[in-house]
């Protein structure tokens, strides 16, 4: 166990911090977060200028445009740009963290010539197009189906919660091509390109009031079968490989996040006057331990990834522990805030002080809710670490498990 | 960097796990349980000779010269197999009281200074009394040693702990004094790590009596394991564990590494987690096994109740958190995040 970083690593740092210092200032002004055009085009501008530097895609292969470099490097790269307070991935989320790492798994070399360096110069944002609205935590029952024709698949079905579908050029799409009832076994992964005919976007809005995913209608749509990655009817298997690099190493950011977000909520209890209350200290100690317990698991986690190359079962327990402690840091933060947290505007303080930060503070707690249902819901974690890592017998099919009524 | 045990590292944790398979087996302690004297000489000897108390100490002082990561991998173990004793005050005493190193010579620790010290209403409680050879007082002015012979203490019939005999009193001797303030403050940091790492052994040990029962127990005609709400008792077990078994070797590392962060943040950090895990994995090892938990027979209270013993030491719940309160803000939270 070793948590120094190599001189290579130290001078990677170093190089990373002073670029950050000398290119953030001149970025362009943050976008409202409802004008989904400028989004994109903010962080799509910030992914190329990383391209342009050579940060973009640390950890991926060279072939894909990539630095080449390690995990490790990779966690550094997160780390000094939460610190420097660098823009989030924001719109490239699903083809930087998820998407672009399945391709370089499990996509042929030509698959991964044509759409990782787009992904990494900015150029093109993906979504993904898993949850359908009758199949959520049991994603195996999915039935947008895929008939082939020819050399293409002609898809019929819909999906829903697609995050930044507007904004998006592909989709990780997931297509029944085996029998309606094969589950598992009858499932594609396939890159959609979403400005195909038949393809229909409807937004949806979230509990915080923007429009941050949406609902995908598919109607005939034809998609290349050299679209598909993976074997026909093997897409489960790349599913899980998508959902080990969004469940293991995707929240790392949103981790150092967290961290930020308690030292801000700690400075707001300080000038309240709430750090005189023991019991504030107290959660704030604890959340600290939990934050950094948490880091030092992520630290294991890539450590494990740069030698296997794909997350492991830690991955689960990071998502499972992490969503959890996210959500009590957004109480946390809001009951500071008292009743200036009724609205998500910043509040100038009585004090003379300056805005209170309730707009960080009620978005935060609003967008903690969502990670312990996004990417599969606590309950479906705790059943994974319940079966597949502790061995823990499966639930019976549903027509045995008629427990309430014979229970006295 | 790399936050994966080394070989070395695996394979001394999996020697110290054969060495409590083969010399503390549960059965065997559990002979032991409610008598005044629990720690067997000639196990303390081997605990000894196997570089449990010695590990950590220089070469040139006859020790091993390993760091705190592997002395918290040795420690993990011992928990795991519940190994009762005054394990990490001799671990602790090494190089300053003779024999303490390789186990010929039993020490325990009081800390003065926090509960039950001076001026409070609660008496003093000591545990292992009349196994000790010396009894040393932790204060952050420093520590001091006494004989335990000189010490008033009335044997208290009930322990809470079935392995942790314990006396108690209403005044301690003074003391000759053995170390200062700076000795007493790498003490609790460290003995706050190999607390933490004894919790942690027996937070996943509880959960792998948890899960074994669960696979095997059935009601309504299947597993109670395969029923959620006793699975996701195991699941959340396991990730208690898990994540203080991280946070415990992160702040290890910390102390060898002095450069990665702030050692003191992680060992509180890292005692804190340690502790909930245990409470918590002990308290659900007991509703995993329905009345069987309730039972004696069943040895699911006894990790619950050494949990509590030990979340009495080198730190509770609320002055760790308070301590780490503290750190917030000035350095930035997240000791490895710089
Ligand atoms: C902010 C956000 C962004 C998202 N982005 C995307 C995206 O881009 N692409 C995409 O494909 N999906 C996305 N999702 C969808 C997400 O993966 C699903 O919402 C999630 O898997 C749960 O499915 P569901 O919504 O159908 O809930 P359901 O499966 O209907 O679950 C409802 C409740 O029942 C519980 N439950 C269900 N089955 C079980 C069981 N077997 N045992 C115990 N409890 C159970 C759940 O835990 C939950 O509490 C996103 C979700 C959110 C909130």
């Amino acid at each position: 166990m070793d948590l120094r970083y190599t001189d290579a690593e130290q001078v990677f740092r170093g190089e990373l911090r002073q670029w950050l210092e000398a290119t953030l200032p001149g970025l362009p002004p943050k976008p409202s977060p409802e004008d989904w055009p400028g989004r994109r085009a903010y962080d799509t501008h910030w992914q190329r200028l990383l391209f342009d530097a050579g940060y973009a895609g640390v950890d991926w292969p060279v072939e894909g445009g990539g630095r080449g470099s390690s995990a490790i490097e990779e966690l550094i790269f997160k780390e000094e740009l939460e610190r420097a307070h660098a823009p989030y991935v924001g719109v490239n989320f699903v083809g930087l963290l998820h998407a672009g790492p399945t391709v370089i798994a499990e996509g042929t070399s030509e698959q991964r010539q044509r759409y990782l360096p787009p992904i990494l110069k900015g150029e093109e944002v993906w979504c993904q197009g898993f949850s359908e609205p009758d199949a959520g935590s049991d994603l195996a029952s999915m039935r947008t189906r895929a008939v082939r024709d020819g050399d293409e698949y002609v898809v019929t079905g819909s999906k829903i919660w697609t995050s930044h579908a507007e904004v998006a050029d592909y989709c990780e799409l997931l297509v029944r091509t085996g029998p309606e009832d094969s589950r598992h076994r009858g499932i594609s992964w396939l890159i959609l390109p979403m400005d195909t005919p038949g393809v229909e976007i409807r937004p949806l809005t979230t509990i915080a009031g923007s429009t941050e995913f949406a609902e995908l209608f598919l109607d005939g749509v034809r998609v290349p079968v050299a679209n598909r990655v993976g074997d026909e009817n093997d897409g489960w298997r790349v599913t899980m490989v998508t959902l080990s690099f969004e469940r293991g190493t995707a929240f790392v950011g949103d981790l150092l996040e967290a961290i930020e977000l308690l030292t801000t909520s700690v400075a707001l209890a300080r000038r309240t006057g709430a750090w005189s209350d023991p019991g504030v200290r107290r959660q704030a100690g604890h959340l600290r331990a939990e934050l950094d317990a948490l880091w030092a698991l992520t630290k294991r986690n890539v450590s494990q990834a740069a030698r296997t190359g794909i997350p492991g079962v830690g991955g689960t327990f990071f998502k499972l522990a992490y969503s959890e402690t996210r959500n009590k840091l957004g109480e946390f933060s809001l009951s500071l805030l008292g009743r200036a947290g009724l609205a998500a505007d910043d509040l100038e303080g009585v004090d003379g002080q300056g805005p209170l930060p309730a707009e960080t503070m009620v978005e935060d707690w609003l967008r903690g809710i969502s990670l312990t249902i996004a990417a599969g819901t606590s309950q479906i974690q705790r059943n994974i670490v319940g079966e597949r890592i502790l061995g823990l017998p499966k639930e019976p099919p549903a027509a045995a498990a008629s427990t309430v009524a014979t229970a006295k | 960097m790399d936050f994966e045990l080394t070989e070395f590292q695996t394979d001394l944790a999996d020697g110290v796990r054969r060495l409590c398979q083969g010399q503390f087996p549960l059965e065997q302690l559990r002979s032991l349980e409610l008598t005044e004297r629990v720690v067997d000489r000639k196990g303390w000897r081997q605990l000894g000779e196997a570089g449990v108390f010695n590990l950590c100490l220089p070469e040139s002082a006859g020790g091993i010269g390993l760091g705190l990561a592997e002395a918290a991998l040795v420690f993990e173990e011992l928990g795991r197999a519940l190994v009762p004793g005054p394990l990490v005050a001799s671990h602790l005493a090494a190089g300053l009281i003779d024999g303490a190193d390789d186990g010929s010579v039993v020490v325990g620790l009081i800390e003065t200074d926090r509960q039950g010290a001076a001026g409070s209403t609660l008496p003093v409680v000591i545990e292992h009394l009349e196994d000790l050879d010396v009894l040393l007082l932790l204060s952050d002015d420093g520590v001091a040693s006494v004989d335990p012979g000189s010490v008033d203490g009335t044997r208290l019939t009930r322990p809470m702990d079935p392995l942790t005999p314990v006396w108690s009193t209403t005044s301690l001797p003074e003391g000759t004094p053995v170390a200062g303030p700076e000795i007493a403050a790498w003490w609790r940091r460290d003995g706050a790590v190999l607390t933490a790492a004894l919790q942690v052994g027996a937070a996943a040990w509880a959960t792998d009596l948890a899960v074994e029962y669960a696979k095997q127990r059935r009601q309504f005609g299947r597993p109670i394991g395969s029923f959620q709400a006793v699975k996701h008792l195991c699941a959340d077990m396991a990730v208690r564990a898990e994540v203080a078994r991280c946070a415990v070797h992160a702040a290890a590392v910390t102390v060898d590494q002095p450069d990665v962060g702030d050692a003191v943040v992680a060992a509180s950090g890292a005692k804190l987690l340690a502790d909930e895990a245990a409470i918590a994995n002990g308290r659900s090892c007991i509703q995993v096994h329905g009345g069987m938990g309730f039972t004696w027979e069943v040895p699911a209270h006894l990790a619950y109740k050494r949990s509590r013993v030990l979340a009495t030491q080198f730190g509770t719940d609320d002055e760790l958190a308070e301590s780490l309160a503290e750190s917030i803000g000035d350095a930035g939270p997240g000791s490895g995040v710089r």
